[in-house]
């Protein structure tokens, strides 16, 4: 079993629609989106059937009004300007439960909150789906995408050659944990300015993870300058190129039309199986 | 007055709108938030003046007090020390700097000491625009911290235009609460309309008016119009789904700089806020006094 992570730095390069066609073209997989806080990968798979799970992501601190002397001890500690005049706001409680425990009147409660859901899905073809909604403005989406990859990967059945991994925007903690276990990432990047900043800044990130990678310039006619720059780029950091992808209206009318983009355009698909063929390709070279 | 760019799906086009907002208004500030990706420097190319750290705390543990009692590893909610009885081992990238763990150590044998999580840049642009971002340390895991700081610099004298990082979770959040208005960026699909309905939820959930600028418009997407429509959210921009744009974007160039029509229309965008905001300071004085009353 092979877990390849699309990831992209920058958001909105392309990492779902790349996501999604390998998904629709592959055979034996599971798929996970960890992108929880915008999860869209359900809208082009479109499951079949779900099953709701809740996700406890950890404690926050609640002041009960009838208890508390209003000493001001737990506003003094609190670190992360979540107590003011005795009340505790809890998007800002960060749940490290300094409060509760310093004070002195046992009037601070220390609660598990729910801070999402996941499911986990049937596709068309029979495989597993999953993806995950975290409730708006919770923390710990990182420690999110740990669980929902944990639940999707216990029990894999034996004939399960790929996991295919979505992955969130960024450099951050749910970036990290959409990592662990990864045998490749495919970066899906742009040519454009910020496109490349990104790109960079995810490279440096994955080599102090030490996993392969290869890269997919999305969009590459849009400036054909920077294409070629990103391919210098990953030349000199001995990165493959696993393919182009034209800036094409066929992409976003596959997405209207909540398709992915192997179902809607026939040369997209050939597009996206060579990409394929070199992912597979370079994940064996890079064993040895 | 702080008006915050935001959305929920990443590469709808926040940079490219909070930093057009910023180039139309003078004496602006622009504070980019989104320290896990700034890109807000790319377009308006500010000379830096100042790099500062900006540091997290870690507890350092000193092992001629330490008598292994386990106290830290019981106070600390996030699992970021394990008692091995001969060393009390720490993973950094768990740690929130709560301080807990200094506080309850009965032998004081804990102190808390800096780390750099990332930098702080200031700068200038040509034409005056006071810059701010964050660059988050490569591998660091928490951006919080790091926003925290870089939108202390909001100078409330000026008009105050913040980038933030893109999703509906807590650097979000953090980014975006406190501010006067916040403009929700989307696009025409139903990827940037299931991400526009999840950041809505977020910026109700935290009170902080808002409106909608729709990038990359494409008016056969009825589904955003009657969503729009349906909920009466009002549409301030609509930015036309097009190449030249596109190319234009590519090479850092802002549209407000290409097109006087989209220049234009941003001076129009920047006055209807301003207007917005005032009349909620006004509705919220008549309450206040309402119930002063």
């Amino acid at each position: 079993m092979k877990q390849i992570v699309i990831l992209s730095g920058k958001g909105g390069t392309g990492k779902t629609t790349v996501s999604s066609a390998f998904a629709k073209l592959l055979q034996d997989k599971i798929t996970i989106d960890c992108d929880v806080d915008a999860a869209n990968l359900y809208l082009l798979l479109k499951p079949q059937s779900r099953n709701q799970f809740e996700y406890f992501g950890g404690k926050k601190a609640s002041i009960n009004p009838e208890l508390c002397t209003q000493c001001g001890l737990c506003e003094s500690v609190c670190r992360f300007d979540a107590l003011h005049n005795y009340v505790i706001d809890p998007l800002s409680c960060e749940g490290c439960g300094f409060c509760y425990r310093v004070c002195p009147d046992d009037a601070i409660e220390f609660t598990e909150t729910k801070s999402g859901n996941y499911f986990e899905c049937n596709l068309i073809d029979d495989s597993k789906f999953y993806y995950a909604k975290l409730l708006p403005g919770e923390g710990n989406s990182g420690k999110l995408v740990s669980e929902i990859k944990k639940s999707a990967l216990t029990n894999v059945g034996e004939n399960i050659k790929w996991v295919i991994v979505d992955g969130p925007p960024g450099i951050g903690c749910p970036v990290n944990a959409s990592l662990s276990g990864a045998d490749f990432v495919v970066i899906v990047t742009e040519p454009t300015q910020s496109g490349i900043h990104d790109l960079k800044r995810l490279i440096e990130l994955l080599k102090t993870f030490s996993i392969k990678c290869g890269i997919v310039i999305n969009k590459y006619d849009l400036n054909e300058k920077q294409t070629l720059q990103i391919t210098a780029y990953a030349g000199k950091e001995n990165i493959p190129v696993l393919g182009y992808l034209p800036f094409d209206k066929d992409y976003i009318e596959a997405i209207k039309a909540n398709k992915t983009i192997v179902e809607y355009s026939s040369k997209a698909a050939k597009d996206i199986e060579n990409i394929w063929s070199k992912v597979e390709f370079f994940m064996d070279i890079s064993k040895n | 007055m702080t008006i915050s760019v935001a959305s929920g799906k990443g590469g709808t086009g926040k940079t490219t709108v909070a930093a057009s907002l910023a180039s139309v208004i003078p004496q602006s500030v622009y504070i980019d938030c989104d320290v896990e990706e700034p890109n807000g420097h790319l377009m308006l190319q500010p000379k830096f003046t100042l790099e500062e750290s900006v540091n997290k705390l870690l507890p350092e543990i000193d092992y001629n007090k330490c008598d292994f009692c386990g106290k830290c590893i019981e106070v600390c909610e996030f699992n970021a020390l394990i008692n091995l009885k001969f060393e009390i081992l720490l993973f950094a990238e768990m740690c929130h700097s709560c301080g807990a763990c200094e506080y309850f150590c009965p032998q004081n044998a804990i102190t808390e000491i800096p780390k750099e999580l990332g930098k702080l840049r200031s700068g200038i642009t040509e034409n005056g625009i006071k810059f701010y971002d964050g660059l988050l340390n490569i591998g660091e895991a928490t951006a919080v911290p790091l926003i925290r700081k870089v939108k202390a610099k909001i100078d409330n004298e000026k008009i105050n235009i913040i980038d933030s990082p893109p999703g509906t979770s807590c650097s979000m959040v953090e980014t975006v609460k406190n501010s006067d208005f916040c403009l929700l960026v989307t696009e025409s699909t139903p990827f940037g309309l299931n991400d526009l309905k999840l950041a809505i939820d977020v910026v109700k959930n935290i009170n902080v008016p808002f409106g909608v600028v729709i990038n990359k418009y494409d008016e056969t997407f009825e589904e955003m119009e009657n969503y729009l429509t349906e909920n009466q959210i009002e549409v301030m921009l609509r930015i036309p789904f097009d190449r030249k744009i596109a190319e234009a974007y590519s090479n850092g160039i802002l549209p407000v700089n290409n097109s006087d029509k989209i220049r234009r229309e941003f001076i129009g965008l920047i006055a209807t806020i301003k207007k917005k905001i005032k009349s909620n300071v006004t509705q919220m004085t008549q309450k206040k006094q309402i119930f002063a009353d």
